[in-house]
Order: C-alpha cells, then sequence, then structure tokens
C-alpha cells in the first residue's frame, strides 16, 4: 500500500518539510517539491501548495500556477488503483479507445474520474514507450499489454477482491 | 578475469519486463546452479533489444541465436537442449519477414538486423546498463579520453561539424553549428541540456538508450560541455520513465566513482557534474525555450527567439539543448572522427536514424536504419509487412506534427528534405503504420485532440485555432459535416502554422493538411456520402447482420439495449433495425460466430 494511505497528516507534513529544507538552495526546485508533495500526499490539495509556497518564499499563485499547468499533478484525490489507459499512436490505432470505452462502461465513471468508493480511478495517458504491447494499460505498477475488450472485467475483479 | 563458454542476454526493456523477463532471469540463474554449469555460462540482464513485438527475447552467444517469446517453462529447455547438448531450440526461434528461406541462427543474418545499422544503440541489448565497465569495453570512454587529452574544444565541434549530425529531436539543425554559437559567448557559466522528455506518442528510442546505454549520454554531455567551456549539465527525463531515471542515477554515481564526471575528469583538470530535472508531463517542453524554463521550475511555456538559447538560455546564460539520440551518436563522431560517420547516409542528412515501429506492423520494434532508406525497406524487409494480409495505407512520422506516408511514396528515401517535401517530417522518431482498416479522418482527429489539449495557451493563433480546426473534424467525424468545411480547415491550418510562437503550433495543423491532401476521398465520402469506410467513426457506422453466418442463436438480440434486433431463434436470420440502432455495439461483442459486422 502506498505510503499515503497509512501515514497520519503530521507525519505527510514533518516528511515535505525536511524534503523542502534539503532542496530550497537549489535553482528551480519548485517542481521536483510538487513532484515529492503529490508522492507524499497522493495529490496536492490547496493546504498543501500553501505550505510548499511559504517553504520556498513564493507566491501561492506560482505554485498554482504551476500545478495545473502540468497533467502530472492533480488537484483531486486518485483511486487505490490508478488505471492508465496508453492513448499513444501505436495504441490507438491498434483499438485502445475500444479499450477505454470498456473500462469506463464497467467502472461507471469517465477518464480523470475516481470511483466513489475510491478504488479506481481512470487516467487516459500518453504513450508509455511499450509500443510492442499495444494496447496497452498499468494498474498502478502492473502493465497489461496486447489487450482485448473482452478480458478487462477480469483483470479488474483481481483488483476490485484484493 | 572470468571466462564464460556462452552468454545469456536476457531483455529486460519496459515491454519484456511486463512479460516477466526479470522472473526469467532468476530462472535461469537458480536453473544453472541446478546444473553446475554456473561457472561456464552468464546470465547478463540488457536493455531493449528493439524486438520489442516478440518479447520476451533471450540471446544465447557465441553463436547469437534469438529465443522469442520465452516463457518462464522454456527456460529449462533451453539450459539441457541448448547449452548442454548444444542443438538450438527451434521451436522459439522465429522467422520474422516472409523474405527469409529458414530459420535464422544468427540474430545478425535476419532481415530485422541486417538492414539495420546501429550507432545509436550501438550498446542497447548488448551490455548491462548497469555496469560501467561493460560500456568501457565497449569503447566506451574513449572519445572523451581522446578529446580531453589530444584535442582542442574547437577541435570538437570541428569533428561534430564534418559528421554532418543534424538534431534527431525534430527540427534536424546541424548541432556542430549549434555547438559552435555557444562556444563563442563569453561567460563564466554556461550549460549543457539533454531533452530526454520524449513526448512524441509512439516514439521510445530516447527511453531505449537511455535504459540499454545510459553511460553514452554521459559521455556526450561531458564531451559537449568541454566543447563549449560549460562545468554543469541537467537532463530533463519524463516522470513517466522511471527505469531511465534510476539507471541514469547508477550510471551518474558509477561515472563520479570512476573519475568520468566531477572534478579534474582523467586527470585533465577538466570538470563537469550533472543533474537529473523530472518532467512533469507537458509536451510543448520538447520545444527548447519551454524546456529549459520548465527546468527553471516554471510553467513550461516558449518565448520567441532570438534569442536563441546558446546566446541566453537556462537561466539567461549561454546553453546548448539536444536530444537523447544526437548525444547518444557524439561518443563515436569523436572516437572515430567526423569524416568515418559522414560516409553513412545521404548529401544532406548523414549517419542513421532510430524509428520505433509501431502500428499495424508484424515486427514492431526499434530499428536504427542508415539514412537514405525507404519507406517499404524499413515496413517490409525490417517490419515483416503488416498483419492479416491486410492493405498497406499509410505511415505516420514525426506524430501530432508530422503527416502521413501514403502507398505511392512508399519507396521514397527517408531523410530529412524528402520527408519535409511529403508534408510529413522527421520528428523524433515514431513511424506508425496504418491499413485499410485506419480512418483517416479519425487520425487526423486523434492528433488534434493531442494538441489542443497539450497547447499551453500563450498564443492565441495554437490555442483558439487549433480548437476551432478540432471542432470542425468532430463535426464531419459525426456526420454533421459540409464541402466548404474542408476549406475552412486548409485556411485554419495555414494560419496556425504562420502564426504561432513555437514549433507546436507551427506543425499542430500537419497531420490535417496531410491527410486532406493525399486522402481527400475520405473526407468527401464522410462529409458527402455521410459513410466511414472503415468502419471507425461510430455515428456513419452501420451495423449489420451477415445472413450466412448467423446460427439464428438469438445472443445479440438479447444484449441489445434498445431492443432493435429482430428474429426467431433457431428459426430465422436475426436482422439489424438501423432506424432504431444506437450503435452501441453490444451485438458485435456478443456475436460468437463474428456475423455482426460494421459497415
Amino acid at each position: 500500500m502506498p505510503s499515503h494511505v497509512t501515514e497520519t497528516q503530521k507525519e505527510k507534513f514533518d516528511k515535505l518539510d525536511s524534503f523542502i529544507c534539503q532542496n530550497k538552495e537549489n535553482p528551480g526546485s519548485l517542481i521536483a517539491v510538487l513532484q515529492e508533495a503529490q508522492n507524499i500526499f497522493g495529490y496536492l490539495p490547496l493546504e498543501v501548495q500553501k505550505k510548499v509556497a511559504t517553504g520556498l518564499n513564493i507566491p501561492v499563485a506560482e505554485v498554482y500556477g504551476v500545478v495545473t499547468f502540468y497533467s502530472f499533478f492533480t488537484l483531486e484525490p486518485k483511486g487505490e488503483y490508478e488505471i492508465s489507459v496508453c492513448l499513444g499512436t501505436a495504441c490507438y490505432v491498434k483499438g485502445s479507445n475500444l479499450i477505454l470505452d470498456k473500462i469506463e462502461k464497467i467502472l461507471g465513471i469517465k477518464a480523470g474520474q475516481c470511483t466513489d468508493d475510491g478504488k479506481f480511478s481512470i487516467n487516459a495517458c500518453r504513450c508509455i514507450g511499450a509500443c510492442g504491447l499495444a494496447p496497452v494499460i498499468t494498474i498502478n505498477q502492473d502493465v497489461y499489454g496486447r489487450l482485448e475488450p473482452d478480458e478487462i472485467p477480469d483483470i479488474l475483479r483481481k483488483y476490485r477482491e484484493a | 578475469m572470468e571466462i564464460f563458454r556462452a552468454h545469456v542476454l536476457v531483455c529486460t526493456g519496459t515491454d519484456c519486463a511486463a512479460s516477466n523477463s526479470v522472473e526469467i532471469i532468476n530462472t535461469f540463474n537458480d536453473s544453472l546452479i541446478k546444473h553446475n554449469l554456473e561457472k561456464e555460462i552468464k546470465v547478463i540482464r540488457t536493455d531493449c533489444f528493439g524486438a520489442c513485438e516478440d518479447g520476451p527475447v533471450v540471446v544465447v552467444y557465441p553463436e547469437g541465436v534469438t529465443y522469442y517469446r520465452v516463457s518462464l517453462k522454456d527456460v529449462e529447455d533451453i539450459i539441457t537442449e541448448h547449452l548442454i547438448n548444444g542443438r538450438f531450440l527451434s521451436r522459439l526461434m522465429v522467422k520474422r519477414s516472409e523474405a527469409e528461406a529458414e530459420l535464422p541462427v544468427n540474430v545478425e543474418e535476419t532481415n530485422f538486423f541486417k538492414k539495420q545499422r546501429r550507432i545509436a544503440l550501438r550498446n542497447c541489448g548488448l551490455i548491462d546498463p548497469e555496469n560501467i565497465e561493460e560500456y568501457i569495453a565497449r569503447d566506451g570512454y574513449q572519445g572523451l579520453a581522446k578529446a580531453l587529452t589530444t584535442m582542442k574544444p574547437a577541435d570538437v565541434i570541428n569533428e561534430v561539424k564534418i559528421s554532418g549530425l543534424r538534431g534527431r529531436g525534430g527540427g534536424g539543425f546541424p548541432t556542430g553549428n549549434k555547438w559552435d554559437f555557444a562556444a563563442k559567448q563569453v561567460n563564466e557559466t554556461k550549460y549543457v541540456c539533454c531533452n530526454a522528455d520524449e513526448g512524441d506518442p509512439g516514439a521510445f528510442m530516447d527511453r531505449s538508450i537511455l535504459e540499454g546505454d545510459p553511460h553514452s549520454l554521459i559521455e556526450a554531455m561531458a564531451l559537449a560541455a568541454y566543447a563549449i567551456g560549460s562545468k554543469t549539465g541537467y537532463v530533463y527525463v519524463r516522470a513517466e520513465y522511471p527505469t531511465a531515471v534510476k539507471r541514469l542515477k547508477i550510471a551518474i554515481a558509477q561515472a563520479k566513482e570512476y573519475g568520468l564526471l566531477g572534478q579534474n575528469i582523467l586527470g585533465t583538470g577538466f570538470e563537469f557534474d550533472m543533474e537529473i530535472r523530472l518532467g512533469a508531463g507537458a509536451f510543448v517542453c520538447g520545444e527548447e525555450t519551454a524546456l529549459l524554463r520548465s527546468i527553471e521550475g516554471k510553467r513550461g511555456m516558449p518565448t520567441p527567439r532570438p534569442p536563441f538559447p546558446a546566446i541566453k538560455g537556462l537561466f539567461g546564460k549561454p546553453t546548448i539543448l539536444n536530444n537523447v539520440e544526437t548525444y547518444a551518436n557524439i561518443p563515436v563522431i569523436v572516437h572515430s572522427g567526423g569524416a568515418e560517420f559522414a560516409k553513412i547516409g545521404t548529401d544532406k542528412s548523414k549517419g542513421t536514424k532510430v524509428f520505433a515501429l509501431g502500428g499495424k506492423v508484424n515486427n514492431v520494434g526499434l530499428v536504427e536504419i542508415p539514412m537514405g532508406t525507404t519507406v517499404r525497406e524499413i515496413v517490409y524487409d525490417i517490419g515483416g509487412g503488416i498483419p492479416n494480409d491486410k492493405a498497406f495505407k499509410a505511415v505516420q512520422t514525426g506524430g501530432p506534427s508530422g503527416g502521413c506516408i501514403p502507398a505511392n511514396h512508399l519507396d521514397t528515401p527517408i531523410d530529412y528534405d524528402n520527408l519535409i517535401a511529403l508534408g510529413s517530417m522527421m520528428g523524433s522518431g515514431g513511424m506508425i503504420v496504418m491499413d485499410e482498416d485506419t480512418c483517416m479522418v479519425d487520425i487526423a482527429k486523434f492528433f488534434l485532440e493531442f494538441t489542443v489539449e497539450e497547447s499551453c495557451g500563450k498564443c492565441a493563433p495554437c490555442r483558439i485555432g487549433t480548437k476551432r480546426m478540432l471542432e470542425i473534424l468532430e463535426k464531419i467525424t459525426s456526420g454533421k459535416g459540409k464541402l466548404s468545411d474542408l476549406d475552412d480547415l486548409e485556411r485554419l491550418a495555414v494560419a496556425i502554422k504562420a502564426g504561432s510562437l513555437c514549433g507546436l503550433g507551427q506543425t499542430a495543423p500537419n497531420p490535417v493538411l496531410s491527410t486532406l491532401h493525399y486522402f481527400k476521398n475520405e473526407y468527401i465520402s464522410h462529409v458527402v456520402d455521410k459513410k466511414c469506410e472503415c468502419g471507425v467513426c461510430k455515428a456513419l457506422t452501420n451495423f449489420f447482420i451477415i445472413a450466412d453466418k448467423c446460427r439464428k442463436c438469438g445472443l445479440c438480440a438479447k444484449k441489445c439495449p434498445v431492443g432493435c434486433i429482430s428474429g426467431e431463434v433457431g428459426k430465422t436470420v436475426f436482422e439489424i433495425d438501423p432506424a432504431k440502432c444506437i450503435k452501441c455495439g453490444a451485438c458485435e461483442e456478443a456475436c460468437k460466430f463474428s456475423a455482426v459486422i460494421r459497415k
């Protein structure tokens, strides 16, 4: 289980504090700090952005500007299992949109959303560089390749029961 | 040094690792111990070998026999049959092209490899990327040693100029000239940067080099730093490539330990250190000024040029920026000389280019070909043709900035200028093959969706113009298009190309222009006949049941959510009422006899 599920809020803020201290002298460290913050918290709510802004001595507006510019950062919590469906060209040509349709249909949510129980979220991502396995999805660290829409229910069942 | 009678190379690139290749290595090691062979045979973890379609790949040397799609239970057979009894395991050997008469024994003799020439990928799949000694044994760091001890910085730039190397990331600007501009700037602080933010969907050569041969990048950046007079380097890597980051970190630490990075490199007094910066997912950061802003920790928005980064770049200092593949050629150029490199390729495009061959082609993978190789040779000889005997329609190069090359241009020799003349571009090297089932209007829409999402929003032509183009394409693919829309598309495209600030906007209309040029008939059939011949655009697709194939089971009618399929189970052939059908595809999915088709 990722650490952001088990640690208390205070432990998380302490961890972020010490990372900011180590990096604040390094020019241009904002993105690296935000990446670490997202690792710790799972997402970047306003209170975390404020903390980063104070720590690096820059306006919150600048932090928010960077957070919303890059697709890697998220303002909403993600599911326990993040399903990334590759929509890179090689996967798209081999029907990854049908795979995405199927997952959306089964979970009843759209890409970018999270199920009500917090179990799954779907992310329509760009090329992950595994074009030989097209069409491909990843669920957290697990990679599933050469997929057919029919295989999706069984794959999701494994995680639902986990 | 220990001597082994055989080496077993196991690919652990992303594709192969996802198919269990790490477990395969463990099983090999365990079984070798069981057979008392661990002192005779060595198992080596390598990275991407390029034959991604047929992974996991295992190569056994000295013979160079390649086994494809190896599973855990095959390991014992490879050991007992091949390594003990000396008999090749033909069931795991694959004929990757129809042109090959028999099963190839040595991997280098297969068509897949014969037409290739590996310079940038020279070590990928052959060495353990986490072991600097293996890189050094393959002439690694020889170029750096030669430059630091026998060449002046200007000599290094001169060799790069003689080689004719052009940037492999997209634009194709001569690398030597870029370095020259930066070298001529008088400034205490200069930076050497590497663009490893491979954002072009469908291209993964930079990832393979980082994962399979990270030291070649370190050596090249040190050479660049020596040439322009810099002490600091930054590598900007996509956060989506965790393995690449891990390998690069290991490589940097090893290089420092060996005195090849840091202060007083090789005892010459030259100093250079480098740092990794992670990207955060923005395609526009492939544009050089945007990338430099992102290294500074800001929103990755491009700035007008001039001033060019070579004059005023990262933190306002002279900076050079090249991509991973460009750098991977540098150690070879310095070590063997620019003239040797310039012998390969065409008149204005020297050397080789790596392509990530993907889509509807048999041998998906990474291929490195001399410039001047034809598209046909790549798709048919190296790629093994189109699966399921489908007809070739086009290849797409240059990703969202590029265009399509149709069948009548299959014999065009690939180089920078020929691809531009065809309305496409080299780009970073994605090459996606499309067959008769690929709808070109849908593909144009796909790329435009990508650019609309990735446009940074700074300049209006790109931000607003691409959105308007996408809306027109959505109209067309949903059956509401009119002929005048095609003219509007073209007019918008020309204006966006002329008016956008950076390369993203200037090239964003290319996929539309190129498909309009070569496949206008498909646009017209969408607009006039309201038909998508490939059955891709849902609103224009109708579902039919083929009477001969229907077994009258009625499963389709049962699954249909709107009850538009009629027939009597066991008695009559089922039929779809097109007026009621909502085109959800449930019947097609339900039918076990492939009797439902879309047209």
